[in-house]
Formats: structure tokens, sequence, C-alpha cells
């Protein structure tokens, strides 16, 4: 809300694009805490593959769920934005966004990779696989693409820096609120999964079903 | 009825801290749709665990006394 208010109130109108530039605000966030969040988990599914805990698993899960949420919010915005700045909806022969669309679309399958595996550890365990390789992935896809050539879509740190302060502190009070935004939201999915996990064991003890048994049903999700 | 005229530029803006917001919105939806499934489930454990109760409390007092 602050970081609205700001940007509202605060924030410059751009000289070169004007008020279109307010996009930057939303976007850069989003896509910095999505692609964040993909590395984060694939911290997380190390953690996992060391402990074998499946709490490190529902963690990995629900942060790589929640950064595609979020990459489904960098792709419209910077829809939105390419749209009002260049004329067109998306354009191909810009590395940053195909890049993108590349990380994103690989991340649209963690959750059938999933589906498709019934056994609960080995779902953990290829669903770990999956995200420390993927997770690894970005950053150097990005990192590649920044060092190979200059390209028209311009890197967040040079609109930070090379403009006034209020476009830094408009940014980073964005940024922030993005972040502690996606921590909260994490917060919120791992602790109705926990009790729903809580929930179906209370169901089965007093069914009077075998405790070991697993959840009935195929699904994504890991099964605490 | 307040009408306010936006530029195209703005209309751009404005439309993507909507799809921001709508975002976010739709996840607290579900989220709040998955929480209030979890709670009907709830109630139901607490019915079943004091029917239990009263069960076990019926077949003590049906218990011959030595």
């Amino acid at each position: 809300m602050t970081a609205f208010a700001l940007v509202l109130t605060h924030a410059p109108v751009d000289a070169d694009q004007g008020v279109i530039q307010k996009i930057f605000y939303v976007h850069v966030p989003l896509a910095i805490v999505a692609l964040g969040g993909f590395v984060a988990g694939g911290v997380l599914a190390i953690m996992y593959l060391r402990t074998r805990d499946r709490r490190w698993d529902m963690r990995s899960y629900v942060t790589i769920h929640l950064s595609i949420v979020l990459a489904v919010g960098v792709l419209i915005t910077g829809s939105i934005w390419a749209r009002a700045s260049w004329g067109h909806w998306w354009v191909w022969d810009e590395p940053v966004l195909v890049v993108f669309l590349i990380v994103f679309l690989l991340y649209a399958t963690y959750q059938p990779l999933r589906f498709s595996i019934e056994d609960p550890d080995r779902q953990a365990r290829y669903a770990s696989v999956f995200a420390i390789t993927a997770g690894a992935f970005v950053p150097l896809c990005f990192g590649a693409v920044r060092m190979a050539e200059q390209v028209t879509h311009p890197p967040a740190a040079t609109m930070t820096t090379s403009g006034p302060g209020s476009v830094t502190l408009t940014f980073l009070v964005a940024l922030g609120g993005m972040t502690l935004l996606f921590i909260t939201l994490c917060k919120y999915e791992l602790a109705s999964k926990n009790v729903t996990a809580h929930v179906r064991r209370l169901r089965r003890r007093l069914a009077g079903d075998d405790d070991q048994l697993p959840a009935s049903g195929r699904s994504a999700a890991p099964q605490l | 009825m307040l009408v306010v005229a936006l530029s195209s530029g703005e209309k751009y803006v404005a439309a993507a801290y909507v799809v921001f917001l709508a975002l976010v919105l739709a996840y607290l939806g579900i989220m709040a749709a998955k929480l209030s499934r979890l709670e009907r489930e709830v109630v139901a454990l607490a019915e079943l665990a004091e029917r239990g109760d009263a069960l076990n409390e019926d077949s003590v007092a049906k218990e011959p006394v030595a």
C-alpha cells in the first residue's frame, strides 16, 4: 500500500516513457521476487535431499507454486508495458522476454511432473532434482543474456540507479512490499497445507484406519 | 458519479496494477475457499470424536458391576 502511494505521489514521471514507466514499480519487483522464489525453491529442495524431511519438500513446493502465480503476473504486466511502450503485446526478438517465457514454461511442467508420480517418496525426490536443476538454470540464463548483448529491454539496476533518488526509494519500497507479500502468502499456504495434512491423519485415525496408510487420491502437493 | 478521464498511458498503468491486484485477490479467494472446506472437515471430525466419546461412555455404563 505504501509502495502504491509512493508510485502515485512520490515517483517522478519519466522524461522518456512518461507515465507508462510507472508499470516498472509493479512489473520489476514481481519479476525479481518470482525468480528469487524459483531459486529459493531449489535451495529448499537441496535441504530436502540432505535431510529427507518432507517439510522441506512442502516448503519447496509452496515457494515454486507461488512463484508460478507471480510469473503469470510478470508476463501479463510485461505485455501491457510492451504494448504501451513498443506498440506490440509481445516481441519475440527480445531475449529477456523470451528467456522469462522459457523459465515460466519450464516451471509450468513442475506440477504435472509431481502429479504423474504416485509414490510420495519418489515424487519428492524427482521434484527436488527438478527444482534444483531449474533453480540453477534461472540465474545462469539471465546472466548469460545480460552478458551476451546490449538489449532493448532496460535492466532494472540501470533504471533505478540512473534516475533520481525518489525512483530508487519507490522501487525499493515496492520490492520490499512484494517480498513481504510473497513470504506472507507462502506462510499462509504452508499453514493451510499442514493443517490439511493433520486433519486427514486425524480423520483416518477416527475412522479406524491404519495411520500409516497414504492419503486417498493422487496429488501434486507433497503428502506429510 | 465520479468520472476520471485517463490518458492512454494512464489506462495501461491502471490495467497493469489491476492485473496485479486481481491476481492477489484470486489467490486469496482460492485460499479462503480451501480454508472454509477445511473448517467443514474440522467440524465433521469434532462431531465424529464426540460421537465416539458418547459411545465409549455408554459401553462403560453398561459394564456389569462385580
